[in-house]
């Protein structure tokens, strides 16, 4: 282990842990104003009109018409109105919002208000959608001639669900425009992001609008683009009120008005020639609901991965994300690789299957090797350690023995097993950190000699500020508490893009590693100094071209490999999970515990994907809208979970760090579906698979 | 007067006098700026909010103003004054098992409650006696390592 992995305590434990951490909602309430949402109780209307009851002085409506710029939230397509301007596209659509001094009444007025709806036909199904926010399709090798000449081709469909962040912090902002700035703080992971879109709404240049992280409950990607939305909405309720307003969630409308992991419906051929997939032709749907927000980036992600760890010589990909008139879905952590992960690792265990071979066999035989091409004919220019990590899971986990043993079963319970190998491309996807992002840190030194950091970078758990310091700290020989790291605020720290893709240490942290070395050069005691470091492009990347979707999609990969096994009461369909083994390799940890931390969260948070989790709409209405109905796992239903890490540098990278945040993400859901079907003895084609999923193979099998 | 609700909180006595179907988290957040007890749901689903009510941890989202009358009420700014809380603190640092923290304070106030009864807890145990509290970030095992190891080095203390 090198000497920056040992752990240190992180720099935000002691506020939070004794409780004086201050997160949005923990600010003086004397003189805010509380918001709440006007919403849609349609899932697609048209607005007619708004009646307000008489609205006591301090209180206000704040709808389209107080949008003082653009009433348009800019993401990326900029489709999502701040405010619903003629056709409200989804339930819980936002109308306006009503703001006042007190609380309780503004829940009671906001009751009063009458809205006069004309209903328009809704879309639920993306499969019956007319509109494809993006249409992408790209071809590796020739695909065609591969099918011609295959011994045997396969074709199934695979359906993964919504997923909900549960992030335990619901989202919230405070905007307050005073002097002429519009100053806007809370749960975001992305100042930047909502910088640029509050500018839009409200007209107001750069330099009047201010963005500060508050501390962050939590967010998984369920902070990234949506608090864009709210962030304009309440920044424009700020503008007419001229007084500081909140909006934080409860429990239910954060369910119900915030985005989700995309639901898929993908359909996989293989082309199958003396036991090898000569080719793979995938069709690929998200369901985007019904703004585009973050759904492009996500599909494309989700295209580049379709392919899983394998090298497939023959390709040919096509992938839409459709609209629905559902809230909208966006980030979330794995950014469209869990859904096509799930996809392939199943196709490929039946595909073993078919071929009476044992899946983790049959995947090594297809596991990508360095120097090989990617799915997009790029390369994988660094070492790819799946073969020596399913060794390892392999053992840890028994797998062989266990798979033998649990071939032939009988009995109210039953055991299965499964692994999963995946990648998350470590980064932004092609060439946008160079052509979108480019990152600026920049380090100042004051009098005193103590360092500050200046990053847009936010801390949300994930424990970036601590490897920050450590970078920092290390690189200048000065002890930590030497290094100070400057809460992000845009009126004060510089553009390094948002927190987001698994780009923070990797991308930002060597910027900041760059920019330590150049400090310590020029150090001068006593001095103020200003370092500046801006994002370099890695040379050997072949560049990646768009829309061909042709080159290198990612500087580098991380790697996992999960296996999990699982015990079925066929009686009750209840699944237990009796043990997860996952190997992580993120590049050189910059501290241990928190990697760790990190996998072990995500690896939970998939298996939960898996089996748990599961939140259906009812024409567009969320049903699952809180904790009892949306199920997240608790201390006691994965008790056995072993996650252990294995490093392959990234020379890029700040010490050989890689992306980690999204890694384990990828592989927990598979591992759990394959575990399923093998305890089962049938195929899985969807998530998550719950005990009445077990119970319905059961009837359909007619016991077991 | 009738309407007076006379308790403790953090080892001072409090005379309440508003509306007696105020909710426990409301008024420590709001009108004693306590605001370590966090809000997830408030629907007794997610712990956030657990504080300890005579020796009992408890949804502070659940626990109406006119149940506290003669009790005793500590929240995470009164329990980090004591040496138990800095056993804790030390075993959650060491394994850096705080990560977006809002969970946190519930989940050290439930540690204490489970140590409490329980000084010696099997990992089992400590998994059952913190089950009530939801963590989405840490997957649980750093946190249950954390209060293995609090048990072990503030023997004693419980």
């Amino acid at each position: 282990m090198k000497a920056i992995s040992k752990s240190v305590p992180k720099r935000d434990h002691a506020a939070k842990i004794s409780g004086s951490a201050v997160y949005v909602g923990d600010h003086p309430t004397d003189d805010l104003l509380f918001g709440r949402m006007l919403r849609s109780t349609k899932a697609r209307a048209r607005v007619l009109g708004v009646k307000l009851p008489v609205l006591p002085e301090g209180y206000f409506f704040i709808d389209k018409n107080d949008v003082p710029g653009d009433n348009e939230v800019h993401i990326i397509l900029d489709d999502n109105p701040v405010f619903v301007e003629e056709i409200a596209e989804h339930i819980g659509d936002v109308i306006g919002v009503l703001a006042g001094t007190d609380e309780r009444e503004v829940n009671i007025l906001l009751k009063q208000i009458e809205v006069d709806y004309e209903e328009l036909e809704p879309v639920f199904d993306p499969r019956k959608s007319d509109v494809a926010f993006f249409d992408f399709g790209y071809e590796k090798g020739d695909a065609e001639k591969a099918f011609a000449e295959a011994d045997k081709i396969y074709e199934e469909d695979f359906e993964t669900g919504l997923q909900e962040h549960m992030y335990l912090e619901t989202n919230g902002i405070i905007a307050e425009f005073k002097d002429g700035k519009m100053y806007v703080r809370g749960s975001l992971q992305c100042p930047y992001f909502v910088h640029r879109a509050v500018m839009k709404a409200t007209g107001l240049s750069s330099e009047n609008v201010s963005v500060t992280q508050d501390v962050i409950g939590g967010a998984f990607g369920g902070k990234e683009d949506f608090p864009s939305i709210l962030g304009c909405q309440v920044a424009v309720a700020a503008y007419k009120t001229k007084k500081p307003v909140r909006v934080v969630f409860d429990r239910h409308e954060d369910i119900e008005g915030t985005s989700k992991r995309h639901p898929s419906f993908c359909n996989y051929k293989a082309a199958v020639k003396d036991g090898q997939v000569t080719a793979l032709e995938i069709d690929v749907l998200y369901d985007a609901g019904a703004y585009a927000t973050m759904s492009m980036v996500v599909l494309q992600r989700g295209i580049i991965g379709c392919g899983g760890v394998y090298n497939v010589p023959n390709l040919k990909v096509r992938g839409q994300a459709r609209k629905t008139n559902t809230v909208p879905n966006g980030a979330f952590r794995g950014f469209g690789g869990p859904q096509v992960f799930f996809a392939i690792e199943m196709l490929m265990t039946h595909i073993a299957k078919d071929l009476q071979m044992d899946s983790v066999d049959f995947k090594l035989k297809h596991v990508a090797k360095h120097n090989d091409l990617t799915s997009t004919s790029g390369r994988f220019h660094f070492p790819v350690p799946i073969p020596a990590m399913v060794k390892d899971i392999t053992e840890a986990s028994g797998y062989y023995s266990k798979k033998e043993a649990y071939k032939n079963q009988s009995g109210r319970f039953r055991r299965g097993i499964g692994l999963a190998a995946v990648y998350h491309g470590a980064g932004f996807t092609g060439n946008g950190e160079r052509d979108l992002i480019k990152a600026v840190v920049q380090l100042r030194k004051d009098r005193d000699d103590n360092v500050e950091i200046l990053t847009a970078i936010t801390e949300m758990g994930q424990g970036v500020n601590t490897a920050f310091i450590k970078i920092v700290a290390q690189e200048l020989g000065l002890p930590p508490e030497r290094v100070i790291l400057v809460p992000p605020d845009t009126a004060r720290v510089p553009d390094s893009g948002p927190t987001v893709a698994s780009r923070s240490v990797m991308t930002v942290g060597e910027l900041l590693r760059r920019a330590a070395i150049r400090l310590k050069a020029e150090w001068r005691d006593g001095e103020e100094q200003l370092i500046e470091e801006h994002y370099k492009h890695p040379e050997y990347m072949i560049p990646f071209e768009m829309p061909a979707f042709r080159g290198d999609a990612y500087p580098t990969y991380s790697w996992a490999v999960n296996a999990v096994e699982v015990e079925i009461d066929t009686y009750t369909g209840f699944i237990d999970i009796l043990g997860a083994w996952g190997s992580f390799d993120a590049g050189t940890p910059i501290d241990e515990n928190i990697v760790i931390g990190q996998m072990e969260g995500g690896f939970l948070q998939s298996i939960g994907y898996a089996m748990m989790e599961k939140m259906t709409a009812d024409k567009g209405y969320i049903r699952n809208n809180n904790f009892s109905d949306y199920i997240i796992p608790t201390a006691v239903d994965v008790p056995n979970m072993q996650v252990k890490l294995h490093v392959e540098d990234f020379p890029l990278g700040p010490y050989g760090a890689k992306g980690a945040g999204e890694l384990p993400h990828v592989g927990g859901a598979p591992a759990v579906a394959e575990a399923i079907q093998n305890a089962l003895g049938v195929n899985l084609h969807k998530i998550p698979f719950l005990a009445e999923d077990v119970m319905d193979v059961l009837r359909r099998k007619g016991g077991i | 007067m009738a309407n007076e609700i006379r308790f403790k909180l953090n080892g001072s006595e409090i005379v309440y006098t508003g509306n007696p179907s105020m909710r426990l988290v409301e008024y420590l957040r709001g009108e004693k700026q306590l605001t370590g007890t966090k809000i997830g749901c408030k629907q007794g689903e997610c712990g956030a909010c657990s504080v300890i009510m005579d020796s009992e941890l408890v949804n502070s989202c659940l626990v109406a103003m006119g149940r506290v009358n003669g009790a005793e009420v500590t929240t995470i700014e009164g329990y980090s004054k004591t040496e138990k809380f800095a056993a804790l603190d030390k075993a959650f640092e060491s394994v850096s098992a705080v990560q977006c923290g809002f969970c946190i304070p519930g989940m050290v106030l439930a540690s204490e409650s489970l140590l409490a009864s329980n000084p010696h807890p099997t990992e089992e145990e400590i998994r059952e006696g913190i089950s009530g509290n939801l963590c989405r970030c840490t997957g649980y095992n750093s946190i249950v390592k954390a209060i293995e190891i609090a048990a072990e080095e503030g023997s004693g203390l419980w």
